[in-house]
């Protein structure tokens, strides 16, 4: 990752915000109101508690832009750090498992989703624009997935398996 | 400022066809009802549902709201009024119990009295019964720093009692 300058902590827009459900726009990841965003979505995402992952969308910018860092998460094996990724697609996806994930922009509920363990995703990285591809596994793979669907304009609840797959959300997470 | 109305259970019980969600919700947003929590699903073919609603009319008018549904429509419904929970559950660690194996009685009493005996809640639940496989399937919230091995091993030993297989194990949660 190249450095970034200081980012600034924003508010996490919360579901049913209509910019959640906007696909996001390409970006040019070396303007510079793009390199703000990246940093910006690293400082909030790292006041924010239990969060992996954050993406443009969520603090109200429908730009395909999203940070993620899964360091020292207990499901995680590949890790590839922190880091921020812009238009950024999955190349490939595989061996898909059911698990339940919540995110901080739908604090009430948590839902069961089926995601890929195994997955390439190619992006480019803020200030340079390099082309990078990125494979990975596990809670990372999920995570990622989470957060390109957010600037897909899609929310988890967008892929929950079915009327029983929506719970109410635990207090502590 | 005034306290919101109580919210009202509605049951609907009843063959199963086209339409029935569609009429019950629309008679209750028609008495000025706003739903809340709600389920259903077909039971061997019958229709089965319970929704929870709050609305300013009273449980007289809701269930005047409903007649035409229970008249024509050969369904049982009934409204009744609930208090607020003592405390909401939904505390501790969630996990999926899963259960099949040859019908017989007692397969989900004898399961479920283990569960309660290590305090473990239910939250979700059904049941299918086929030609001759019974399956169970069901969401349980055990309390923070139950011994779960102990409960697999509770649940391994009525099972085996009862002939069928049982599996309890944690479900994934993340804040991604
Ligand atoms: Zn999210």
């Amino acid at each position: 990752m190249p450095p970034l300058p200081a980012g600034r902590v924003l508010q996490v827009v919360q579901a049913p915000d209509p910019v959640l459900a906007t696909p996001g726009m390409m970006v040019d990841p070396t303007a510079p109101e793009v390199i703000a965003l990246a940093a910006d979505l690293l400082a909030t995402q790292a006041v924010s508690p239990g969060c992996v992952g954050l993406a443009a969308q969520q603090v109200g910018i429908a730009w395909r832009v999203f940070s993620v860092d899964v360091t020292g998460h207990p499901k995680a094996r590949t890790c590839h750090g922190e880091f921020v990724l812009c238009n950024a697609v999955v190349e490939s996806a595989t061996r898909k498992e059911r698990g339940r994930e919540g995110c901080m922009s739908v604090p009430d509920f948590t839902g069961d989703v089926a995601r890929a363990r195994r997955l390439v995703v190619r992006g480019q990285l803020p200030v340079t624009g390099e082309w990078v591809t990125l494979e990975t596994d596990a809670f990372e793979a999920v995570a990622l997935q989470h957060e390109i669907d957010h600037t897909d304009g899609m929310i988890f609840l967008d892929r929950v398996a079915g009327p029983h797959a929506v719970h109410p959300r635990r207090t502590y997470l | 400022m005034t306290l919101p109305p109580p919210v009202l259970a509605v049951t609907v019980l009843g063959d199963d066809r086209p339409g029935i969600v569609a009429e019950l919700t629309e008679a209750l947003a028609g008495v000025g009802g706003n739903l809340e929590d709600s389920t259903m699903t077909l039971l061997r073919g019958h229709f089965a549902m319970v929704v929870l609603v709050r609305t300013g009319a009273s449980q007289e008018d809701v269930e005047s709201a409903m007649a035409p549904l229970a008249q024509s429509g050969g369904l049982s419904v009934d409204v009744r009024s609930l208090p607020d929970p003592a405390h909401l559950s939904g505390a501790g660690q969630p996990f999926t119990l899963r259960v099949h194996g040859a019908d017989r009685p007692g397969i989900v009493a004898s399961i479920t009295r283990v569960l309660a005996r290590h305090q473990g809640n239910i939250v979700d639940l059904g049941t299918r019964l086929g030609s001759a496989l019974y399956v169970l399937m069901a969401e349980v919230m055990l309390p923070e720093g139950t011994d779960v091995e102990a409960v697999q091993a509770d649940l391994a030993e009525a099972a085996s009692g009862l002939g069928v297989d049982v599996s309890l194990h944690p479900v994934d949660d993340d804040l991604l």
